[in-house]
């Protein structure tokens, strides 16, 4: 394991802390300086030692960190993960009556008929794990990964199911999974946020409430770094302000700052001064943390960047693993363009080549590093699709009874397959996995008792699993 | 009162005997906060015989039992039957005492050591020990202890406070002319061996007033105002300034969950800035807030309801509204509704009440029938969105009514048999009218598969959600002998205006039929001809502009006759528009088959409607008949008449009969010169500016019943459930309408014991940082039982006889010595009580989102004060738009004084949150939000520093400080400093300023720094720089200025 970056985070953070005693002359009761209103576990401690300070989970974690690829708009199982021959033989002809009883899909009507696979698939790795001729890269870390044939979810409009993925709840207002992660085990970027948002090609349906903070403070929400322009909003300064004169300033608003802790007592203020060292350091931090200059041509090869500093997804899974190394608590990549209700087999295909060869390099180079023990990966997106056709014989419509996600990392089965659905890839068969399973699941590897993960809002104890959820043991390492 | 006159009752309490008993039960219930301070009425009777009352009583069961009965047996022994355990109740006495199942008491009154409870509370036995340790909620041996002293000293039950109506508490005796704030604070306080602060000084406490009741700080003119005319005038002239109301009312839409967009993926713009401005507006006259409320739910229900109260009605309406493709609009209509419970649970009832959507609430007493009890209150509405028009409209609206019913009336007078006439006229209309039977659709969708259409009993069909360009609807109708079909455009509530279109003018391209005959393969085309309607437009010619890469050509295309229905060509449209705001009517088309059809029974019968445009000009209600009888045509006058005329005289409505009127009066060929009178009149109704989504109740034909869905499912209804209250509030009153408006007035009726309270509470939360209940959307039993609940119940039965006046609670409130408190923090006041529950000081936090950026704007100089109007777009990073899944190409960022509107005004967007709003804790509208919590932030502080309008307020209060400030840096550093704090700097203060400002400028002076782009953002250009002064000067101060727009005192209310 590369431990150089965790030594620099040490001491970074050992840097700060003793210019926030030192400097502002602040005890450890100025830390308990964050106003929020705390209900109680977990939230008052939270607001002892700062929100974002190192908590411990309920037992012993698998992982630590997160890296989470949502694949936004619902990528086809039974182009990617799912092999059907029986799908292949049945094309064109209308599915079997008793498997649409009570059946919804959002734009088509049930009864149209059965679509074939559009790619072949094929065995990978030593554990022989079935997946489409379009995933070679994946194909070549299938021994490390761990296949969900059997998710499931509630909702089958996009909005709806990506804040459920993301949220457990298709209503808005509640805590990204991320968030939660991030209030339950603290930061470890001292010069970086601890919960990262990375988006590659167009804006997601579910928009900034897939990774926002709910109910929870704002500090736990998701923070996008961006491309183009400004990667951490406002992070330049204005025109005409170079770094010695931010400096300058901030030594002049920090020493003002003091006067008025001395004079006023609040600790509040002691939080401000570090918030606003934060933001020097981050001006810093962030854009070292994208510049791609200092990574060898082979690693970037190994993910297909041609060009460094042209955005995307291959560069958001290297700005992935960049920021796991810094110390950051969870990474969500979203991708948005998975939504094939027609022009399946040319889009599906480019889609596959946007994000196969990155996917796989951010699991591979990972685990070079020493660092997949501890961190999970997760792969997928808010349902799958349907086996029937939408339009004329090249679409899927939404289908929220069956789809794939992948996983891999700390305390995760690899080589394995999870789950079974029926002939058509309609119905799970055998070990179904609720989006509040997998949640649940994930919490566990991250420490946590999902029943007990829980913050007191408008007098509930609310967590990300809601009233659902059980671990799914069969996908544990 | 100074801090001298608590000294004696201070100095009593330190000498107070500590009697045995009391030092049991402090021993015993460690975990009791407060122990010496509940309720007011014991309270006062504690401050003569302390030992005696409490040595009776025991725990306090509200205080101290219930919250552990309600966290860890609530769930299996609480009001749930579903999730009830052995038959056992224990929020009941009479049940806990007389046990469940086995028979036993749960509890023995006095008898610990008998209680079944305490057993099992004690068991080592996994089985037997309470809670089970499958729940994970084990009991801490302090609260074991409480449960032991409270049955000990007799288990005696309180019913919740929150839901005892308020009483007004005995105020401790004090001195004329203090306030009882301040008299149960000193109480409080006094009990505990505290002293409240010495009050701040006057600069302090003018700029805190300003930054609470106007959200802005005060200017040098103001503060030199306050020391003349003092403190309470002050509060006034505050309480009067139209600045108060967009101070307030932004509490009000955080509650409201108010947003200019409709959320989701789509995100569309949304109009709802006039209800925003109601709501500022009712601030600022100081609507009572019981009329507030009442308005706000139900103002369209009011008698003679006005445009303002209809307009109040959009409160509810502010909930996100799905558009994505192929959503089910009832779906989506009852996350609304669910929404909209929540948001009155949070805003006005302070309850929870999202769990009792699935089942029965596990910890206050909603149950799951209760729920939808409320729910039915508000079902029975329409989502309707109409024209607001401005006072001056409303004016010249009414003047054209008056010239409308002055028409008529001359054709009356004209024709004085008009009423015979009229009779026999509609007696052969009625007679010439054919029979058509309405065609019930086995299937339908839509070209795109985007729409899901739906058909209401009257076979009415109804396509809301996403926009299609064709509906398609299947039917087996009876085919045998058909002679035509009937396409009726109709209006329905749900619908802008009601419709028929979506949005306004609208049209149909294309109608198309075909038919499958029983065990066909194919649709055959079905041949349609001699189409006729009830109105056409005269042809217009649209000339569509060719395809930019040149594969379609130029089209020249006629819209209008009602043969463009059938015509074959796929763009040219049937427009049945009768212009601005007449065309929110029914219409009607008639075709004919080529010949009777003649096909067997099962036939599938497809009919096609290819929809003009896009949304825009979608029809959105619509029906489809079939008749038999020969050679059907459309009559000639409004098909609005025409439904009136079928309809039964009994059930005409008052429009029914205008409408019948109308056609008659329309076809009198000597009327022709009133007529053209009345039609050029109508072009004379004013365009409305605006509009509005608001609540307008359902018609009685169209009534919704309510049902109870099994685990809140939409489509999974079990029962009807009736309007109905939950039975632990006050009565609903037996004689009040079991509707909405009856609803509203149950909401704020004086017996409510909740509704008050959460106002006031929120009002005291708005001012201190933190409500009297700490968690101020939640007055139920999981709620933390208040420090001051005495000081809440005095000031909640003063709102209510002060008239529910805002005002004058906020007045009372700001006057007392408490909110006049210094600030000041030390180690030992830090230590006892960091969260400053005691009000030993006063009031010091960051200042809301909108108040930081009004800030800058103020101080600078920039901020141009504008009362209402839509909404005022900010500049937003490209990479933040770039964001949208669907891209806001109307983003177009307001420049010049627009620019630098208040917070309140800026135009909010659901899925893209504004970053500072958003990284200064503003919620997003996503869901009601009675109290934001506070952060401190690297992405604040960044925002504070470098977004371009804080920027731009650095820039201009520099050209402020160098123009105003005097000629040298020390009272220029003054000044500024002055502006920004409200107090002139501390020599420390001014001489770190002083350093920077000196530095900065040798660094531009020595051509390190560019002035030109520190003090403009542009290399090339200066700003109009004051008098004698140098560009050096300017960029000095522009980064001095940004650092004190920064400063913790500048951001804070101290």
């Amino acid at each position: 394991m590369n431990t150089s970056h965790l030594l620099h985070n040490a001491r970074a953070r050992l840097l700060s802390r003793r210019w926030f005693f030192g400097e502002c002359g602040v005890g450890l009761a100025g830390i308990a300086a964050s106003s929020m209103l705390a209900s109680e576990g977990r939230a008052a401690a939270a607001s002892a030692a700062g929100p974002l300070a190192l908590k411990a989970s309920h037992f012993a974690p698998k992982a630590k960190r997160v890296v989470y690829m949502f694949q936004a708009g619902a990528p086809s199982h039974l182009e990617l993960y799912d092999p059907k021959p029986a799908l292949a033989k049945h094309d064109g002809q209308l599915p079997p009556a008793d498997l649409l009883k009570g059946y919804r899909a959002a734009f088509i009507n049930p009864k149209s008929a059965l679509l074939g696979p559009k790619y072949a698939f094929q065995k990978y790795g030593a554990s022989g794990i079935e997946m489409s001729e379009l995933l070679p890269y994946t194909g070549a870390i299938a021994d490390d990964i761990c296949l969900v044939r059997s998710m499931q979810t509630d909702a089958v409009n996009h909005a709806p199911a990506q804040i459920l993925m993301n949220t457990g709840s298709q209503q808005f207002g509640r805590p990204s999974f991320g968030s939660w992660t991030l209030y339950g085990l603290g930061s470890e970027a001292s010069d970086l946020p601890g919960y990262v948002v990375l988006t590659s090609a167009k804006g997601t349906s579910g928009g900034a409430s897939n990774y926002g903070a709910g109910f929870l403070p704002t500090l736990y929400g998701g923070v996008p770094l961006r491309s183009g322009g400004d990667p951490v909003l406002y992070l330049s300064n204005p025109k005409g302000i170079d770094r010695e004169t931010q400096r300058a300033s901030l030594d002049t608003l920090n020493r003002l700052n003091d006067l008025s802790l001395k004079a006023v007592g609040d600790p509040e203020i002691a939080a401000r001064i570090q918030a606003y060292e934060m933001a020097y350091r981050l001006q810093a931090s962030a854009p070292e943390l994208l510049d791609l200059a200092s990574e060898p041509k082979e690693v970037l090869a190994r993910y297909g960047i041609t060009d460094p500093t042209k955005a995307g997804y291959a560069r958001n899974c290297l700005l992935a693993r960049r920021l796991l190394e810094r110390g950051v608590r969870f990474v969500q990549l979203f991708h948005e363009a998975w939504d094939q209700h027609g022009g399946l087999t040319k889009e599906i295909r480019k889609n596959a080549l946007d994000t196969d060869q990155a996917s796989a390099a951010l699991v591979s180079d990972l685990k070079e590093r020493g660092l997949l023990d501890d961190t999970i990966v997760v792969w997928g997106g808010e349902f799958g699709r349907t086996p029937m056709v939408q339009g004329g014989n090249d679409g899927r419509d939404h289908h929220n009874r069956a789809f794939t996600m992948w996983l891999a990392g700390g305390g995760i089965k690899s080589g394995h397959v999870h789950g079974q659905t029926d002939d058509f890839g309609f119905n799970v068969a055998a070990d179904p996995v609720h989006v509040h399973d997998l949640n649940a699941t994930l919490l566990h590897l991250l420490g946590f008792d999902h029943t007990r993960l829980t913050y007191r809002f408008q007098g509930r104890d609310y967590r990300l699993t809601d009233v659902h959820g059980s671990l799914v043991k069969g996908i544990l390492a | 009162m100074s801090t001298t006159d608590f000294l004696p009752r201070l100095l009593m309490w330190q000498f107070r005997p500590a009697l045995p008993a009391v030092v049991a039960v402090v021993a015993a219930v460690s975990l009791m906060p407060a122990l010496l301070s509940d309720r007011s009425a014991r309270a006062a009777e504690l401050v003569s015989t302390p030992a005696q009352s409490l040595a009776s009583s025991g725990p306090d069961y509200q205080r101290d039992v219930q919250p552990i009965l309600a966290e860890h047996c609530g769930h299996c022994h609480g009001l749930d039957e579903q999730s009830r355990k052995g038959d056992l109740r224990l929020d009941i006495r009479q049940n806990a005492l007389e046990g469940g199942e086995s028979g036993q008491p749960a509890i023995v009154p006095g008898k610990a050591d008998e209680s079944e409870l305490v057993s099992r509370i004690l068991s080592d036995d996994p089985d037997t020990i309470m809670p089970p340790p499958h729940e994970k909620k084990p009991l801490a041996a302090t609260q074991i202890a409480t449960l032991k002293a409270w049955i000990a000293a007799g288990a005696k039950y309180d019913p919740h406070w929150a839901f005892v109506l308020p009483q007004r508490p005995a105020v401790p005796a004090v001195a004329n002319g203090t306030s009882p704030i301040d008299a149960i604070v000193a109480s409080h306080l006094a009990a505990k061996g505290l002293a409240p602060s010495p009050e701040a000084d006057p600069a302090t406490l003018c700029r805190r007033l300003y930054l609470d009741l106007v959200g802005l700080p005060p200017s040098p003119e103001q503060l030199a105002a306050f020391e003349a005319n003092g403190y309470e005038k002050t509060v006034d002239a505050l309480l009067a300034s139209e600045r108060y109301g967009e101070k307030w009312a932004r509490h009000w839409l955080d509650l409201a969950r108010y947003s200019d967009t409709n959320g989701y993926e789509k995100d569309h713009r949304r109009e709802m800035w006039v209800w925003r401005d109601w709501v500022i507006a009712a601030f600022n006259r100081d609507m009572p807030y019981d009329q507030f409320v009442v308005e706000q739910i139900a103002g369209d229900l009011l008698p003679n309801a006005t445009q303002e109260q209809v307009v109040a009605t959009g409160f509810l309406r502010n909930s996100a509204i799905n558009e994505e493709g192929a959503i089910i609009a009832e779906e989506f209509r009852m996350v609304e509704m669910f929404d909209r419970i929540d948001c009155l649970g949070k805003a006005v009832l302070g309850l929870t009440t999202q769990c009792a959507q699935c089942h029965t609430h596990k910890f206050d007493p909603i149950t799951h029938d209760e729920y939808y009890g409320l729910f039915a209150f508000l079902n029975n509405t329409y989502e309707a969105r109409s024209y607001v028009y401005t006072p001056e409209q409303r004016a010249a609206i009414d003047d054209v009514r008056r010239q409308l019913a002055a028409a008529d009336e001359k054709a009356r007078t004209q024709r004085p048999g008009w009423q015979q006439e009229m009779a026999v006229w509609e007696q052969k209309m009625a007679a010439g009218l054919v029979a058509w039977t309405p065609v019930e659709m086995t299937e339908m969708s839509s070209s795109g598969l985007l729409t899901h259409p739906t058909q209401l009993p009257d076979k009415t069909i109804l396509m809301l959600g996403h926009w299609d360009k064709e509906m398609i609807f299947e039917s087996k109708p009876d085919l045998r002998g058909a002679t035509g079909l009937q396409l009726e455009a109709l209006t329905h509530g749900d619908l802008f205006m009601q419709g028929p279109g979506r949005e306004g003018a609208w049209g149909v391209e294309e109608l198309k039929c075909s038919v499958k005959k029983p065990g066909g393969e194919k649709w055959e085309p079905l041949s349609l001809v001699n189409a006729t309607a009830d109105f056409s437009v005269a042809e217009r010619i649209e000339t569509r502009p060719a395809s930019p890469d040149g594969k379609t050509p130029e089209k020249k295309i006629a819209h209008g006759p009602v043969a463009k229905l059938i015509d074959g060509d796929i763009d040219s449209a049937w427009e049945s528009d009768r212009g601005h705001i007449v065309r929110h009517q029914p219409s009607v088309a008639v075709v004919q088959f080529e010949k009777p059809l003649d096909l067997p029974e099962g036939t599938e019968f497809k009919v096609a409607v290819r929809m003009a445009g896009s949304n825009s000009r979608m029809l959105a209600c619509c029906r489809v008949s079939l008749t038999t009888a020969p050679e059907p045509a459309a009559p000639p006058i409004d098909h609005a008449a025409i439904l009136a005329i079928r309809t039964s005289k009994e059930r005409r409505t008052p429009a029914d009969e205008a409408a019948i009127f109308e056609a008659w009066r329309q076809s009198m060929a000597d009327l022709q010169p009133v007529n053209n009178e009345i039609a050029s009149l109508w072009k004379k109704m004013p365009q409305a500016p605006t509009t509005v989504l608001h609540m307008a109740e359902r018609t009685h034909a169209q009534h919704r019943t309510t049902h109870l869905l099994d685990r809140g499912t939409w489509n999974q209804p079990l029962r009807e459930i009736g309007p109905h209250v939950p039975a632990a509030l006050h009565p609903f009153p037996a004689d009040a309408p079991r509707n909405r408006l009856g609803f509203a007035r149950w909401l704020v009726d004086p017996q409510s014991p909740l509704t008050a309270r959460v106002a006031v509470n929120r009002i005291w939360q708005t001012l201190f940082g933190t409500g009297l209940v700490e968690t101020s959307d939640d007055f139920g039993t999981r709620s933390p039982v208040p420090e001051y609940r005495d000081i809440l119940d005095w000031l909640a039965v003063e709102f209510v006889e002060h008239g529910w006046s805002q005002k004058q609670l906020i007045r009372e409130i700001v006057n007392s010595k408490t909110y006049r408190q210094s600030s000041r923090v030390t180690s030992e006041s830090l230590a006892h009580d960091p969260g400053n529950r005691l009000l030993a000081r006063g009031p010091r936090f960051r200042v809301d989102a909108e108040v930081v950026r009004d800030i800058a704007l103020a101080v600078s100089g920039l901020i141009t004060q504008k009362t209402g109007g839509p909404g005022v777009i900010p500049p937003v990073p490209q990479n933040v738009l770039d964001y949208n899944y669907h891209y806001p190409s109307f983003w177009k960022p307001a420049e010049g004084p627009e620019r630098y509107r208040r917070a309140v005004y800026l135009f909010r967007k659901r899925s893209m949150p504004d970053p500072v709003m958003a990284s200064f804790d503003a919620p997003n509208g996503d869901l009601s939000c009675a109290r934001r919590l506070r952060s401190n932030t690297p992405l604040a502080a960044l925002a504070g520093l470098n977004e371009p309008v804080f920027v731009e307020a650095a820039r201009a209060l520099a050209l402020r400080t160098l123009r105003e400030g005097g000629s040298d840096d020390a009272s220029r550093g003054h000044y500024a400093f002055f502006l920004c704090t409200s107090r002139p700097p501390t020599d420390d203060e001014i001489k770190v300023l002083l350093a920077f400002v000196a530095a900065q400028r040798k660094k531009v002076a020595d051509g390190w720094t560019n002035a030109r782009e520190v003090t403009t953002g542009e290399g090339e250009k200066l700003p109009v720089l004051p008098g004698n002064t140098t560009p050096q000067d300017a960029a000095a101060w522009t980064l001095a200025a940004r650092v004190l727009l920064n400063l913790d005192e500048t951001l804070t209310k101290n």
